[in-house]
């Protein structure tokens, strides 16, 4: 290339000075393939951030009036799909509250024991994705390989891998397989060695610790005013875990923390989510121990619970009362009501409203990280733009439940 | 949830608090839509409610079952002393069918915005002083508010022009509809502009009577 050795005069060469609108999405790589962030730029620096979601609208709650409570399950499925197990548990247990029944033990501590895996998937490919958008391609094969080991197990419980729609009201679909304890108790050991090395990959590089220190700062009023819960609460120092706050199941008799962190950034997001699969591992050994044998999982009664197929096939009452259930549905008592569990991303609450019928009047989900996505555009003005790429990571923006 | 909440709401707002509920242990007040902001700072502020913590805001069409027919739901919490609360709001529809209004509360928990902007997506509640009140799901050009019950579901949005002029998108087929659900087996036959249906079947392959 030629030297600039042209004569200038003053003011001929000048930069443009207008602010520039840059589209990051709605299919960028780093954009998770469902949400545009409009971005008004000074040079690198964001001056002003639009975050437009919107991009997966299903009509969750529109669908969920025009069936049964039952048919429901398949839908919130996909609504976190980083960890369906736990919003089907989450809608079980809003339904159950309403109808006021409550799952014998060993039903709550499978649901929680399949409730943590979920969780520990939910955190490995929010670390994962997070890494790999950063350039770290390693760790987020690593972390995809526990996380397949871990849907193995799912597998093997409920047939699918990915959406199982397994949870019940009143119970389970299906009652633990034989082998399901030695399976947990084996997996465990290598999804926390794999954990490990997968940490010890980024943790002391440079360029990952740069991208995530000090870099998509929120203070702890501002997390608690915009409605954030979960580990981006958690991350600002800010102490509130459904689980430990409001127990649920049997949150209340296991021993277990909860990370906080203290800054707010991109680091202790991501480290309180480390800290968080370690805290889950906890969880379920422990519940490994508590949960029996034997023993029912689903609720003694008729009126929500299929009778078993050999009564159906065989008995007039058993196939009318097969019929009744899912023709009209689980009659719910009319009324509200508004339960909440911690999901993967945080609170993951079900405000519901019921007439009394089989069909639901209407189903608000809150999805949590819904709130989280509405932080953003906080936390990236005044950032450069290659921010925004670990600062979108780190909220863990899923797509199903933010845009219903 | 906590009963102290209701019973400092009730001592401050006195007639304004039209009742009170706490079905399956959620404490509930339901408040009249003039003091909605009020009680919404009063519980961030007030000592012993400290509800700094907002949790969700969203709304319930009762068409055919109350008047009036919308509800505004908010539900809030306080980090401090974990207690809840769920206030409610009636609000309906103007005289001539202008859409039910009530006051923002996003100077109040700034986490408000993009619920209230959901809120009047799906809904069309006017949330008076939001700053910014688009549509935040649907697109600009929707036309309705989906989540209404008087919205049907098998409903076709016109398709909306390329906006810069040139025609990309497919247009739309015949009504797929959503083929489940045991309300709807009545509505297969649905309008769509510009196109006949005569003579043909739908994917059912029920017979058009």
């Amino acid at each position: 290339m030629e030297p600039l050795d042209v004569e200038l005069e003053d003011g001929e060469l000048e930069l443009p000075t207008d602010p520039m609108l840059l589209n990051m999405g709605p299919s960028h790589p780093a954009m998770h393939g469902t949400v545009r962030i409009v971005v008004e730029l000074s040079g690198e620096t964001i001056n002003k951030a639009d975050v437009q979601i919107g991009y997966l609208h299903r009509g969750f709650e529109k669908m969920c009036e025009r069936g049964t409570w039952t048919q429901i399950f398949p839908y919130v499925d996909r609504l976190n799909y980083a960890s369906p197990m736990l919003n089907n548990v989450g809608f079980a247990l809003a339904v159950e509250k309403m109808l006021g029944v409550t799952v014998p033990e060993r039903c709550q501590h499978y649901r929680v024991i399949l409730g943590e895996l979920a969780r520990i998937c939910d955190h490995f490919v929010c670390s994962g994705a997070m890494a790999m958008e950063l350039g770290a391609f390693t760790p987020f094969l690593y972390f995809c390989k526990a996380r397949d080991m871990i849907w193995d197990i799912f597998e093997e419980e409920t047939g699918a891998r990915l959406t199982h729609s397994f949870g019940r009201v009143g119970g389970m679909a299906h009652l633990p397989t034989p082998a399901f304890k030695e399976m947990v108790r084996t997996t465990l050991p290598a999804v926390i060695d794999i954990l490990e090395d997968g940490e010890n990959l980024v943790l002391e590089n440079r360029i990952f610790l740069d991208r995530l220190e000090n870099v998509g700062i929120i203070s702890k009023e501002d997390a608690v005013a915009l409605g954030w819960t979960g580990v981006v609460l958690r991350s600002t120092g800010a102490n509130y875990d459904a689980r430990k706050h409001h127990p649920y199941l049997t949150y209340d008799r296991y021993d277990f923390e909860v990370p906080v962190g203290q800054k707010g950034d991109n680091y202790d997001r991501f480290m309180c989510r480390q800290h968080e699969i370690r805290q889950s591992v906890r969880i379920i050994e422990q519940a490994l121990d508590m949960m029996a044998d034997e023993g029912p999982v689903n609720v003694d009664d008729p009126r929500i619970i299929l009778p078993p197929k050999e009564e159906v096939y065989n008995s007039i009452e058993g196939t009318i009362q097969h019929f009744k259930i899912v023709m009209e549905g689980i009659k719910v008592p009319a009324g509200e009501c508004y339960s909440y569990t911690e999901s993967g991303n945080g609170e993951l609450g079900f405000y519901m409203v019921s007439d009394g019928s089989g069909t639901p009047w209407r189903v608000r989900i809150r999805p949590p990280s819904f709130a989280s996505t509405a932080g953003l555009e906080q936390m990236i003005t005044g950032a450069m733009i290659p921010d925004i790429v670990p600062t979108f990571g780190s909220i863990n923006m899923i797509g199903g439940e933010c845009d219903h | 949830m906590s009963k102290v909440v209701l019973k400092r709401l009730e001592k401050r707002f006195g007639d304004a608090l039209l009742s009170t509920h706490d079905q399956f242990g959620d404490e509930t007040a339901v408040v009249t839509p003039e003091v909605w902001h009020e009680v919404a700072l009063f519980l961030r502020d007030d000592p012993r409610c400290q509800m700094d913590h907002f949790i969700d805001l969203t709304a319930v069409d009762y068409l055919g079952r109350r008047t009036p027919r919308f509800e505004v739901v908010l539900h809030a919490r306080s980090m401090q002393k974990l207690h809840r609360i769920r206030v409610k709001s009636p609000a309906d529809i103007g005289p001539n069918g202008e859409n039910p209004k009530i006051d923002s509360v996003v100077d109040v928990w700034k986490g408000a915005n993009w619920f209230e902007r959901e809120c009047w997506d799906m809904f069309g509640i006017e949330f008076k002083g939001h700053p910014d009140l688009r549509r935040l799901l649907m697109y600009e050009e929707f036309e309705g508010h989906p989540l209404r019950k008087d919205y049907d579901a098998h409903k076709q949005q016109p398709l909306v022009e390329y906006r810069e002029g040139y025609e990309k998108l497919a247009p739309f087929g015949l009504p797929e509809g959503m083929p489940f659900g045991r309300q709807v087996h009545d509505r297969w036959k649905v309008a769509v502009a510009g196109r006949t249906t005569e003579g043909e079947t739908n994917i059912l392959g029920f017979e058009e009577d």
